[in-house]
């Protein structure tokens, strides 16, 4: 049976379309579910193997990106929330996601689930930013990450830059819990820009729980899963077609749903 | 007493928003600033307990980043610091204003404490700016007034010794203080038709003597209206009036299009665009692909055999002149609805803009008012408000930004254009039903979801019909709520539409309810409103208000009885409002009632089509411009650099680059290409994850050739809009266009032969082209009067604008070309012939400006459409075969542009000779940069050239270079000297430097 997915959906959440496809291309069954028939008890929580917080502007970012959102969990869905993660079950949060796990203190949860230990800034720039970067691997500990050393996708945010106390920082550091870092790779070479977007502290851009098991990044692996999504491909193609090479179908993004649709299969 | 509570959330770590607010306020030349903090403040105005504000600032802050601080009862205490700023500015809104953050705290706290908020008691934010440094009074004040907008917002000034006197800043409550709601009143028309023309121009009067605000309805029209409720033998209501006024404004019935005007007895639109998309269609036979053209709120075309793309482009220019960012914001969030509202509902797809501007680097002082009175903003402050304006409505929507453009002419500094537009994607059939059908039956429901009714977007279709002067209603300004909108549009387009719950929608955009009720039950043949039923903002307004408000992110359904629990359930749990406010019926009349008692009723007949029709008049005086003494120079590198530099020509990244286009997947080519990022012309996107077929989008837009003639400025915004698309991979048998027309003082003679002769090229192009027109707008009053620095009277209107939109689809995108050279070596080719046409070019204007005088010259370019379309088809059979590996279409800045972006997208030199350039003209200049058009340059791998040159045969076209090893950008002129020599960089140092600090 395919591992069941639910994506999140409502007051402003809007990647749910794209992250369901890329659940479903990996190998999955992923189902759009809207917060309010989670809380109504129509769905369950228990009922799925993978949960993912998506990307969006749930609340416009009002109060603070993710932070209504994540109020509205915590309020309704909490302990249920907590049965999931005692399972041997996974959640990832894009972007907008990432920030309500952040709020949900979900990650990264060195000392226990529930508590805030960082924060998404407003961006350097203090504006939006959109453009693709390269992320490296910086941990094994997680099995959203297995077998992969590098992606190159896009960022879409104005309040990504992570802030890190000191101390939590160390904690991280020493117990193997930075996702990704973003790194002067194939993208940030090809388009010119530095390899940091937005001003994130050290450079990170996800960070895992002390499991593994929940995974955040402010990048979008979904919008970066085709081959005609990435910045360059008119290029490439034009390289490999002269090479006699076939032009690839997929970009380094679809990686990880497929790293957790096999973590199931 | 009031129960009042300050929450005020403070930064504890480095924090960006102060630190930009820091430097944007030194480079604007405030260098004695040292350091800025911004604090957010909540107050509420309901008791809480101690323990409950504690908890309520723990929810409104991040504990890691953000330290709060209670404050109910100023004191001392309240206002300690811990740093010493000179002044404290604090911004917040005016009553009555949206406030979208207030909105969500209050959900926040009611489901944080599991309690409610009465009518009486309310959340409102707003910001201070603590600023440390040396400024005097009157710098602050400034400051302020950068940051605020007076129609919206109100501004607080404390210095330091006052700020702690006072115990911080103080307890304001924007609360909207209107006492009862007013009556309905009795409009008296038998008066001389002196007074008639005063009310249809500035409005009823009230009790008080002042007049209720402008109502565009001329004489004739008041007339009109006088002669019906002659035969009704009564007098009309407020609310009859002001709903005729929206309904005949020029905004939603385009009399200047649809009037006789001269010989042409069925109008502009009837005879030329019309016509033209009808004769298209029966041309084209079994390849018809228009499945619903100019009756829905978007106009659809087939993409595959089970979906539907819709376009429409709107403008949001008057607006956008007062309130920028409001103005746009709700221009973008406004055009989104008009794809909900298409059939049963499209899911937008992709967001498209275009700003005309005011150069932002000259600030010139106008007034709306005389002796120096209500001034207008800056060109720089409209041009930051809309971009951002756009970003906040876009990208909070979920909706990709794939394509847009700015462009820059003095004339706009009155009133700037907004264009902005929405593609959507509807499946064909729902449940076995045709998608884009759609009709309100009698004895449905008329439902309104979504957004409350305010005071705000009053007059907001009349108004947008007039010039902006001293009467221009500040009421006229709406703010918008993205979410709001996103959660019915979800809920609608994700959910109620695939069960079928309702058997109509449509927008509440200008005239409000009254003009969408209205136009749904000409489906069903009449209708009846209960006024009491509208869920309102705040008590006060009138019920004429209440009708013709433009209250944002609200739309109209019909829904059958039966499926009215259903669909009430089911929009409660998305959190989106839907109220009963009427029903439809079959009675021929448009019926409102309030508490029972009948305020308006009038035969529907009359409402839409009893406009008395009035045969136009034009005229058409040709002029004749100054030539520029066109002498050969030696070299033009510099030349070169100077118009990469100009705003109209330059990099735009910094818009490009903060509307987000990679959200929902689609993106394919995106708005900036290649390793140098440069702006594209044409995008395009993939609004269907599981198929590979994709859209083009492009336009084409020449304002300055007015100056010369509107035919071949239509005629050239035509095919430019048609060749960017095919130069992208486009079939030219599967391209639509959409015209967007803002001109300027239509009611003269003049302006309308420059009207006609323009909507005459459409036609003309459009149909060699055969590519039809499927959804247009018009805006046509686009004239400032006011006042200028001495307060002298001034006039200033727009040079007459046409946007033609062009959308493409293409069944495989990974066949699509991006214009950056890709390959050293590659051979360069240009597709088309070169004339002397510099008339109006961007070339021109810089020559003007250089001489200190108009030498915008005579020849415009010439389009010689069969010969073009021969081209068309040739270059999509190479892009369909795999042979061109970049391709960019020549426009604005001529051939020597083109070449430069190839250059700079792919970061490779170009060795380029212009002696066989194809064509005729006179001068290297011309070969450079006129802008004639149907051109195209190629670059193609040198195993395809015999390929590639066999097929192009019985084509005008020529190998002009080739791609480089190095960086080096040459070209060689008409004799074979270099005119031009520099490095990529150079170039790309320009091409950045306009709009660096942007």
């Amino acid at each position: 049976m395919k591992p069941k997915v639910l994506v999140f959906s409502g007051y402003g959440l809007n990647s749910e379309e794209e992250t369901k496809f890329a659940f479903d291309w990996a190998g999955g069954s992923a189902h759009i579910v809207h917060i309010n028939d989670l809380i109504n008890k129509k769905f369950s929580l228990l009922d799925y193997q993978i949960l993912a917080f998506p990307g969006g502007f749930a609340y416009g970012d009002d109060t603070g990106s993710g932070n209504a959102y994540a109020l509205k969990v915590r309020n309704h869905l909490w302990a249920e929330l907590l049965q999931f993660i005692q399972k041997d079950r996974l959640i990832i949060g894009i972007c907008n996601g990432f920030q309500i796990l952040v709020n949900l203190g979900l990650l990264p949860a060195t000392q226990k689930y529930g508590t805030r230990e960082v924060g998404l800034m407003h961006n350097k720039q203090a504006r939006y930013v959109v453009r693709f970067v390269d992320l490296n691997v910086e941990t094994h500990k997680t099995p959203w990450l297995k077998d992969i050393k590098s992606l190159s996708i896009p960022v879409a945010n104005g309040e990504g830059r992570l802030s890190i106390p000191g101390d939590i920082l160390r904690n991280l550091k020493k117990r193997d819990m930075i996702a990704f870092r973003y790194f002067k790779g194939e993208m940030s070479t090809y388009l010119d820009l530095p390899a940091n977007p937005n001003g994130s502290v050290e450079d990170i851009a996800g960070l895992i729980d002390p499991t593994g098991k929940i995974l955040g990044l402010m990048p979008h692996p979904e919008r970066g899963m085709f081959f005609v999504q990435l910045p360059n491909w008119p290029l490439l193609k034009e390289q490999y077609k002269r090479q006699g090479r076939k032009i690839p179908k997929e970009g380094s993004g679809l990686k990880i749903f497929q790293n957790a649709i096999k973590y199931f299969s | 007493m009031m129960n009042i509570a300050r929450i005020e959330v403070a930064t504890k770590v480095f924090d960006t928003r102060s630190d930009v607010r820091n430097k944007r306020l030194i480079n604007s030349g405030f260098q004695n600033i040292k350091n800025v903090k911004i604090r957010d403040i909540y107050t509420l105005t309901k008791l809480f307990a101690y323990k409950e504000l504690e908890k309520i600032a723990q929810a409104l802050s991040n504990p890691v980043t953000q330290k709060t601080h209670i404050i109910l009862k100023k004191s001392v205490r309240s206002a300690k610091l811990g740093y010493v700023p000179n002044w404290a500015i604090e911004i917040g809104f005016l009553p009555g204003v949206t406030d979208n953050v207030a909105g969500t705290t209050k959900e926040i706290i009611e489901d944080l404490l599991k309690l409610k908020f009465t009518k009486d008691e309310d959340v409102y934010t707003s910001q201070i700016t603590f600023i440390e440094g040396k400024l005097t009074k009157n710098d602050a004040q400034k400051i302020a007034e950068s940051l605020y907008n007076p129609i919206i917002q109100r501004a607080h000034i404390k210095n330091y010794a006052q700020y702690t006197k006072d115990g911080g800043m103080d307890f304001i409550i924007p609360k909207v203080t209107l006492q009862k709601n007013p009556e309905t009143t009795v409009v008296d028309l038998e008066v001389p038709d002196e007074e008639l023309a005063k009310i249809g121009k500035s409005g009823i009067k009230g009790n008080d003597g002042k007049r209720k605000g402008p109502m565009a309805l001329r004489l004739s029209y008041m007339k009109e209206i006088q002669s019906y409720f002659r035969k009704l033998g009564r007098n009309p209501t407020d609310i009859e009036l002001e709903s005729l006024a929206q309904t005949w404004s020029e905004h939603c019935k385009h009399t200047i299009f649809a009037d006789p005007i001269d010989d042409i007895k069925e109008g502009l639109f009837k005879s030329y665009i019309k016509r033209a998309t009808e004769e298209i269609r029966k041309k084209k036979g079994k390849g018809d692909f228009c499945i619903s053209v100019f009756k829905d709120n978007s106009g659809a075309i087939t993409f595959d055999d089970q979906y539907l793309i819709t376009h429409k482009v709107e403008t949001h220019n008057s607006p956008s002149a007062l309130d920028p960012f409001g103005g746009s914001i709700t221009g973008i969030v406004g055009v989104n609805r008009d794809t909900i509202g298409f059939g049963l509902g499209a899911k937008p797809v992709a967001n498209y803009y275009g700003f005309c501007f005011a150069d932002p680097r000259i600030d010139i002082s106008l007034y709306k008012g005389p002796d120096l009175t209500q001034k207008m903003l800056s060109s720089k402050r409209i041009m930051t408000g809309v971009i951002e304006g756009v970003n906040q409505g876009g990208n909070q929507s979920g909706i990709p930004t794939p394509q847009g453009f700015i462009y820059f002419d003095e004339r706009y500094r009155g009133k700037p254009l907004v264009f902005v537009g929405t593609l959507g994607l509807i499946p064909k059939k729902i449940k076995g039903k045709s998608s884009y059908m759609k009709k309100a039956l009698p004895g449905d429901y008329v439902v309104m979801i979504g957004g409350k009714v305010g005071k705000d977007g009053i007059h907001g279709a009349t108004f947008s019909s007039e010039a902006l002067d001293t009467g221009s209603p500040v009421s006229a300004v709406q703010i918008g709520d993205p979410i709001t909108q996103k959660k019915l549009s979800d809920a609608v387009l994700k959910e109620a539409r695939d069960m079928l719950l309702y058997h109509s929608i449509t927008d509440n955009g200008a005239g409000g309810l009254s003009c969408s009720v209205a136009e749904m039950a000409k489906e069903s043949g009449g209708c009846i409103a209960y006024l009491e039923k509208v869920p309102l903002k705040y008590v006060g307004l009138a019920p004429w208000e209440i009708w013709i408000s433009e209250s944002q992110e609200r739309m109209t359904l019909a829904v059958p009885k039966n499926k009215w629990q259903k669909f009430s359930q089911l929009m409660t749990s998305r959190g989106v409002e839907a109220t009963i406010i009427g029903e439809f019926t079959k009675s021929g009349r448009c019926k409102v009632l309030l508490h029972g008692k009948t305020i308006m009723d009038i035969d529907m007949e009359f409402l839409h089509f009893g406009l008395p029709q009035k045969t136009l008049k034009s005229s058409f005086t040709p002029h004749h411009h100054a030539e520029p003494d066109l002498k050969e120079e030696k070299e033009y590198t510099q030349t070169l650099i100077n118009l990469l530099e100009r705003p109209n020509i330059t990099s735009f990244e910094f818009i490009s680059g903060q509307y987000d286009y990679v959200v929902q997947g689609n993106q394919v080519l995106a708005p900036l290409q290649g390793r140098g990022r440069v702006n594209s012309d044409t995008s395009v996107f993939r609004p269907l994850l599981s198929s590979s077929k994709g859209v083009i989008l492009s336009q084409g837009l020449y304002p300055t050739y007015s100056d010369i003639d509107t035919y071949h400025m239509a005629a050239s915004c035509t095919d430019t809009a048609i060749r960017n698309v095919v130069a992208v991979g486009a079939n030219p048998d599967s391209i639509a266009l959409l015209d967007n027309f803002c001109w300027c003082s239509s009611d003269e003679p003049e302006r309308l032969g420059l009207l006609k002769r323009a909507t005459q090229a459409c036609f003309d192009y459009s149909t060699k082209y055969e590519t039809p027109f499927i959804s247009g707008k018009d805006s046509m009053f686009n004239d400032f009067q006011g006042y200028d620095k001495h307060g002298k009277p001034i006039k200033i209107s727009i040079p007459p604008t046409l946007l033609i939109s062009s959308i493409g689809i293409v069944d495989d995108i990974s066949k699509v070309v991006s214009l950056d050279a890709k390959i050293s070596g590659d051979l360069v080719y240009i597709l088309g012939d070169t004339y002397d046409e510099l008339g109006a070019s961007e070339y021109y204007r810089f020559l003007s400006e250089k001489l200190k005088r108009t030498v915008i010259g005579n020849r415009i370019p010439l389009v010689d459409a069969p010969k073009n379309k021969k081209l068309y088809h040739t270059v999509y059979k190479c892009t369909q075969k795999g042979l061109i590996a970049s391709s960019i279409s020549i426009t604005r800045g001529g051939l020597g542009i083109a070449l430069a972006k190839k250059a700079m997208g792919g970061m490779l030199g170009l060795n380029i000779n212009l002696a066989n350039l194809p064509g005729k003209f006179s001068h290297n200049s011309s070969a450079l940069f006129s802008e004639s058009q149907g051109r195209i340059i190629v670059t193609i791998a040198p195993d395809n050239k015999k390929t590639f040159e066999s097929l192009l045969k019985g084509n005008s076209f020529t190998q002009i270079g080739s791609v480089s090893k190095n960086d080096t950008f040459e070209i060689r002129g008409l004799d074979n000297k270099t005119i031009i020599k520099t490095t990529i960089d150079r170039l790309l140092k320009s091409y950045r430097k306009t709009f660096a600090g942007y």
